[in-house]
């Protein structure tokens, strides 16, 4: 159980796992991407609504700004829909044969919902003005 | 070695990984009825992204008063929101400390950082938790 693996970085980046394993990746990215989004938004608000901070605030114009928001929602929803996927292939274990076929499917469901998302922004920041 | 042997109990680690699961699926439940809540509210015609997303996942009137929309507060103060916001919050930072703990522990050794590292976490836990209830019922 303990660190004995002779295993480096860059080895490591060499398995290839394929899709599976760069979901894998992917989710912890994306999940600690979310504490440090969160986490930094919370202590934002919070000295720009108790001192009026000046770098709370730019920091929060910056989460509010479109462009951020593009890589936001694709880091909620990329970790809300693969969390998705685990939870029912560790419900349902005999489905993990169709693994790669649920990723499919995934990345399918993925992409109008990002898209769409997308879209919106896009056509009320840029188009609108 | 047969699968009768091997006879897992409700070890912390298993319990915590059973706890992801439904937290997971809880807290897309919650975000789901967030989101419609908030579209029968007006937010198909009124809003922006940021103010969905703050409508999605923390609908509280302190939250949402951003939203530079009139007399919204008044839809998200009420007993069965707080209810939400504090299941959400619960989840939401049980899911997330957790994860950051797993994803630490990886890349330690059983050293006696281990059991350092969880009870900073854990006291992290309980002081956003007090934090954000108290936040939850003040508003």
């Amino acid at each position: 159980m303990s660190l004995k693996r002779k295993v480096g970085f860059f080895q490591g980046l060499k398995y290839r796992g394929k899709g599976p394993m760069w979901a894998w990746i992917l989710h912890r990215i994306t999940g600690l991407s979310i504490i440090l989004f969160v986490g930094l938004h919370v202590f934002a608000s919070f000295f720009m609504q108790q001192f009026g901070s000046d770098i709370a605030t730019s920091i929060n114009i910056v989460y509010e700004s479109w462009i951020f928001q593009i890589l936001v929602i694709f880091i909620v929803i990329f970790h809300a829909l693969n969390g998705f996927r685990i939870a029912l292939l560790d419900i349902w274990p005999q489905l993990l044969v169709y693994q790669r076929e649920a990723l499919w499917l995934q990345w399918l469901v993925f992409i109008p919902i990002y898209g769409l998302t997308i879209f919106i922004l896009i056509q009320n920041n840029i188009i609108a003005i | 070695m047969g699968s009768s042997t091997i006879k897992p109990g409700f070890t912390f680690e298993y319990t915590m990984w059973i706890f992801t699961r439904i937290s997971g699926l809880a807290m897309i439940l919650l975000a789901i009825i967030g989101i419609t809540a908030a579209f029968i509210m007006g937010a198909r015609t009124q809003t922006d992204l940021p103010t969905l997303m703050r409508w999605t996942f923390f609908p509280n009137p302190n939250h949402v008063v951003n939203s530079e929309i009139p007399d919204i507060t008044l839809g998200w103060a009420n007993a069965f929101w707080q209810i939400m916001q504090i299941l959400i919050v619960f989840f939401a930072a049980t899911h997330a400390y957790n994860g950051l703990r797993v994803v630490l522990e990886d890349f330690m050794g059983h050293t006696i950082w281990r059991p350092l590292l969880r009870g900073f976490i854990f006291l992290l836990w309980i002081f956003s938790l007090i934090l954000a209830v108290y936040v939850i019922l003040a508003s």
